[in-house]
């Protein structure tokens, strides 16, 4: 036990209510490195927790707007530059004609940005991660509210974090190892 | 069914304690007073000193504030059939909005006033014209005012029917209530949808009776329904300063205003370019007329400012959170969209006007060679614009949307201020965005 590398601390609670009030208590305690895993939103924990704002939408703006410049110069490319090409009187480059391929370009790229990085930012896809050890874990899917402190918070002690937890409420403590 | 029957919603004190629920008495009547005294003094003003003018410039006004007046009647409708909850509060403001159709109705006696010569293309046809001899049908100066009766008696009818729904249960607490309109919100905004669409047709695109667009009510809609939230947005604020509603509709409430807002300016861009592109691709002489009619005389350049206006710069500055959120950046952005309603209602209406009657026949022809001779630059159509405009093309508007306030602010002094025994009151005031 003394030899593994230790992940966190996860403790389980039986409400929405409860693990609000935990989160509070953690988060005002100088604990970091915390999170709550919930079986539905919980309105305002994400501000008990202190969390900062996503990052997401500045991937998203950026892959959009890639798609709109990309989907502008292919077609420039393509039908005013390469291979001037007259289409039913039209010039080679009617911004008209490129509003429906710029506009499903930038969608196209906004969205699988917007798929694929909240997966790289919440490090997907895995298939294993250590929460999963907890032996009631599976109920975060179900009637059960989870609160985690990670090994790598400055403030985590084995010891001190596991009875802070226990005090304010926790059940089923146990320390999960990597 | 008897158990809900028998529920009645958590009172007012006990969701929210520090919330007026009414105006105290008294209080706002100055305001209401100036909005209308200020609204019939520029309508006055403008009928004075406008001529036949005014006729166009009163429904560029007309249009645009009755566009806010039957969005807010969509609103409370959609609201209904949803069953949402974060508008409840919301939702009072808009019911006392829609309850401006009855006064609307009154308003409209310019427009009939005009009616010969707004309409002159349809009303007196040239006896050669085939094309307005197949529309006959439809348009006819009977048929014109019945439909007039016919749509006014279905929004009133709906606004009515909604209105006085809610302002029973604030006595009853009824839940049945929220069901019963919940069901007729249905059909109510299938009617809507046709009457909407049917009255711009008849009041706004047969002012170029040759001309035709299926998507045309759809454009309306959508631009009414962005200044709907804008206008919403603007009253909410003011009342706030004022010391009511500010719990009620707080910045969550704000932040979703916001977004629907965003959106349906966004929806406005996305109808239009549809119905314009067609136009343009198909190449239609009958159907590019419109625009060739707006591509002079200065609307060239108003037509690259509703592009820039209506989307670009709200496209950037309404995309933020922080920005919905924040109230003063809101209001701004709402009332610049106002602004640009107004704009846009002036390109819909006013280059018919200028060509209209003058240039009965042969008007497309002309306009199509008169767009080739004057390719002027934007500065120069802005210029061209700038010259023809008459000050009513903005007054009527402002005029109008003054009156609106003035009612919606007396309408507001004469009942609680939110939906007060709703049963979705305590989930409206204290839901939050994610």
């Amino acid at each position: 036990m003394s030899n593994t590398n230790k992940w966190g601390i996860v403790a389980e609670f039986d409400s929405a209510a409860s693990i609000y009030q935990a989160c509070k208590k953690v988060i005002e305690k100088g604990y970091t490195r915390v999170d709550a895993h919930t079986p539905f939103p919980v309105h305002g924990l994400d501000k008990a927790l202190r969390q900062g704002p996503s990052h997401l939408g500045w991937i998203v703006v950026c892959f959009g707007l890639t798609g709109i410049c990309v989907a502008q110069l292919m077609m420039w490319w393509t039908n005013a530059f390469d291979y001037r090409f007259w289409v039913s009187g039209k010039t080679p480059y009617a911004w008209e004609t490129t509003i429906p391929i710029t506009f499903e370009l930038m969608v196209l790229l906004s969205g699988i940005s917007a798929v694929f990085g909240m997966f790289g930012l919440n490090r997907l896809p895995r298939l294993h991660h250590p929460i999963f050890r907890h032996k009631t874990f599976h109920r975060a899917s179900d009637d059960r509210f989870f609160l985690s402190v990670e090994a790598t918070d400055p403030k985590f002690d084995t010891n001190e974090t596991v009875a802070f937890l226990q005090s304010i409420g926790g059940q089923h403590v146990e320390v999960i190892e990597e | 069914m008897t158990a809900t029957a028998n529920m009645t919603a958590p009172s007012l004190q006990q969701i929210a304690p520090n919330l007026e629920s009414r105006v105290k008495p008294g209080d706002l009547a100055t305001a209401q007073m100036a909005l209308l005294g200020v609204g019939v003094a520029l309508i006055g003003a403008g009928w004075a000193t406008g001529g036949e003018h005014f006729y166009f410039s009163y429904l560029v006004g007309y249009m645009g504030v009755l566009g806010i007046c039957l969005c807010a009647l969509f609103f409370t409708m959609v609201q209904h059939i949803t069953r949402a909850g974060w508008s409840i509060t919301v939702r009072r403001l808009a019911e006392n909005t829609m309850a401006a159709l009855p006064f609307m109705l009154l308003l409209f006696v310019p427009v009939v006033i005009g009616f010969d010569h707004l309409y002159h293309h349809w009303v007196h046809p040239d006896a050669n014209d085939a094309v307005l001899a197949g529309k006959s049908a439809w348009l006819n100066s009977t048929f014109f005012f019945v439909r007039v009766v016919i749509y006014f008696a279905v929004w009133i009818g709906l606004a009515l029917f909604f209105r006085s729904g809610s302002l029973k249960q604030d006595e009853t607490g009824d839940p049945a209530i929220s069901l019963r309109m919940a069901r007729v919100a249905a059909p109510g905004l299938l009617l809507f949808a046709l009457s909407l669409t049917f009255a711009a047709f008849d009041w706004i695109m047969s002012l170029d009776p040759h001309w035709f667009s299926t998507i045309f009510g759809i454009t309306y809609f959508a631009g009414g329904f962005m200044a709907f939230l804008a206008f919403t947005i603007v009253m909410a604020k003011w009342l706030g300063t004022k010391g009511y509603l500010k719990e009620a509709i707080n910045v969550e409430h704000y932040h979703d205003l916001g977004k629907l807002m965003f959106g349906f300016m966004v929806f406005w861009t996305y109808t239009n370019f549809s119905q314009y592109m067609l136009i343009w691709y198909a190449n239609l002489p009958e159907e590019t007329a419109w625009f060739a009619h707006r591509a002079v005389d200065g609307w060239g350049a108003i037509g690259t400012i509703l592009v820039v206006g209506h989307f670009f710069i709200p496209f950037v500055f309404l995309m933020s959170r922080h920005v919905k959120r924040n109230g003063i950046a809101l209001s701004a952005g709402a009332i610049f969209l106002l602004v640009i309603h107004c704009i846009d209602m002036q390109f819909l209406i006013l280059p018919g006007a200028d060509h209209g009657a003058e240039h009965a026949a042969g008007g497309e022809a002309h306009a199509v060679a008169h767009a080739h001779e004057h390719a002027n630059g934007f500065s120069a159509q802005l210029g061209e614009y700038l010259h023809n405009v008459h000050w009513t093309d903005f007054g009527c508007f402002i005029g109008l949307l003054s009156i609106l306030a003035g009612i919606v602010v007396m309408n507001v002094r004469k009942t609680n201020l939110v939906p007060l025994r709703d049963p979705k009151l305590a989930e409206s005031i204290h839901f939050e965005n994610f």
